[in-house]
């Protein structure tokens, strides 16, 4: 494999692969909490709407870490005010607020002028992937992970069951808020691979995949992160080997393995969903 | 101590509308409640309110002299079926198990002990065959079972129960009345919102009445009567016929 031999060579490689690989688990641990919520709009929301916080980052000349969750944050707080303080809908909530952020986020890029063209925050370039920003997606990837495992309890029931959550007195908005600006930090942290417009796709669709394969939420957890992980390596390699945008390939190949689950999954499987309806009209 | 539960001119509203207005009851421990009133007569909101779960615009609620701040993780709730995600990823043991989890603090994760119990919470609704499966895989009584042991698992003072006997089966429905009375039986106060009105002889100790305003609230037999339901239902509609009221 010219490629293992290639990943002992580069320096630029393993950054990138380090950062693929975390990248893949967080997203698919996010994306779980995401798909059970119902609100993967939401995930799109935000993923989208950092790109402001990241022009004005580089405008200030600071990491661009901090404007983007601030943009993050800004986002999740407006749509939850254009929600609950009238009669309109989350959906179209989510719409308003984030296409806005993001309108303004392609104005102010253009205006930032930096290095960093507009495509690759777009879309991602995984091997362009710079020592510091692997530490910063390793360290935001830690510290998600952290939170997880730590608040999982919570976590878990706010998700399930909101109103027995509140009886007995969990901060629920808080829980919500809190789940965003994890979700802002694994878009920040998903910039360089997969860039603002296909995060989504890796938050949702290894989970989605998860979704169909178990009935438990931390077998869910592992399944998500694991595929995730796959595809982010997988696109990895071939955007070195073909040059093709990582982001694209991840995403391809994040629902190559959604398609095979979804036609082959033991329970959920059309497959077998076919077989055992079909059995069940010739046994009647 | 004692679980009785006091309300006293509470009003609620909704967008600007209000939806209860002017409730005040009292309820000594060791009863089993039935909320009843017509569609829309606010049963579920009044519920939601004395929990806290929605704001009020006035009155007082209070625990035994206390407030719901303090007995929070004493009140179990069942939330109506429809309320639930039935393809949520989980196996009616560890759904069982979340009603631990009020009275375990924050850092603290559900354990052997948690299980243990939980167990033996859904023996109490003889569930215990169906520990692994998926809750979606449930009938709607078995399900309704489930949530029952859930609350159970919470070792409460307080039971809550919002519709509890909609669309279930007979034995089901039996199970779960018999456990509530055990329940009352040792103590502790349970509420329930109730749609059917033919059992609320059988099943109740107290009933509360409401149609947005308080019609009556007290014993079975002082409010459970022809004029008061009338007025209530407001209506010479089959309603009352079919429910078997016009006694």
């Amino acid at each position: 494999m010219e490629f293992i031999s290639d990943l002992m060579t580069y320096g630029f490689l393993q950054k990138a692969l380090f950062t693929s690989i975390m990248v893949g688990i967080i997203c698919g641990v996010i994306g779980c909490f995401i798909v059970l919520r119902g609100m993967a709009l939401m995930g799109d929301a935000i993923s989208h709407a950092v790109l402001p916080g990241v022009a004005i980052s580089y405008m200030l000349g600071i990491n661009y870490f901090y404007g983007a969750v601030l943009a993050g944050i800004l986002t999740a707080l407006g749509i939850g005010v254009v929600s609950q303080s009238s009669r309109i809908k989350s959906d179209s909530s989510i719409g308003i607020v984030f296409s806005a952020f993001f309108a303004l986020g392609i104005i102010l890029i253009a205006k930032a002028q930096s290095a960093t063209d507009l495509t690759q925050i777009l879309f991602g370039n995984v091997l362009a992937v710079k020592s510091s920003d692997m530490w910063m997606t390793l360290i935001i990837g830690a510290i998600v992970l952290l939170v997880v495992a730590v608040f999982y309890k919570e976590l878990l029931i706010s998700s399930f069951d909101p109103t027995m959550s509140a009886a007995y007195g969990l901060p629920i908005r808080l829980i919500h808020y809190g789940l965003m600006l994890l979700l802002t930090m694994v878009t920040v942290a998903s910039l360089q691979t997969v860039g603002v417009i296909l995060v989504v796709s890796l938050l949702i669709t290894p989970a989605s995949t998860a979704y169909l394969l178990t009935n438990r939420l931390s077998i869910m957890i592992i399944l998500a992160s694991t595929f995730g992980a796959i595809s982010a390596v997988v696109g990895l390699y071939f955007s070195f080997i073909y040059n093709l945008s990582s982001g694209a390939v991840i995403v391809l190949v994040t629902t190559a393995i959604f398609i095979v689950t979804f036609i082959f999954a033991p329970n959920q499987g059309i497959l077998w969903r076919f077989i055992r309806s079909s059995k069940n009209k010739t046994a009647a | 101590m004692s679980n009785a539960i006091t309300v006293n001119q509470l009003q609620v509203s909704y967008y600007g509308k209000t939806a209860v207005k002017n409730v005040s009851f009292h309820i000594e421990q060791g009863n089993l409640i039935g909320v009843i009133g017509p569609n829309g007569a606010g049963k579920s909101t009044l519920m939601k309110a004395i929990l806290n779960l929605i704001p009020i615009d006035k009155g007082e609620i209070s625990f035994d002299g206390k407030t719901i701040k303090e007995v929070r993780k004493k009140i179990a709730y069942v939330p109506q079926r429809n309320n639930i995600d039935w393809d949520f990823p989980i196996i009616v043991r560890d759904t069982v198990m979340l009603g631990t989890y009020p009275n375990l603090g924050v850092f603290h994760r559900p354990g052997k002990k948690e299980k243990q119990w939980a167990m033996e919470c859904l023996k109490q609704v003889g569930m215990e065959s169906f520990s692994k499966a998926q809750i979606g895989e449930l009938s709607g009584g078995q399900q309704q079972r489930v949530f029952l042991a859930r609350a159970l698992a919470q070792k409460a003072d307080y039971f809550f129960l919002d519709e509890p006997f909609v669309g279930i089966d007979i034995s089901s429905e039996q199970t779960i009345i018999k456990i509530l009375k055990q329940l009352k039986d040792e103590g502790k106060t349970v509420f329930v919102v109730h749609h059917d009105l033919s059992k609320v002889e059988e099943y109740f100790d107290e009933l509360i009445l409401i149609n947005q305003e308080l019609i009556e609230s007290g014993p079975v037999e002082s409010v459970f009567k022809p004029e008061l339901m009338k007025q209530a239902y407001q209506t010479p509609f089959p309603i009352l016929n079919d429910v078997g009221v016009g006694v």
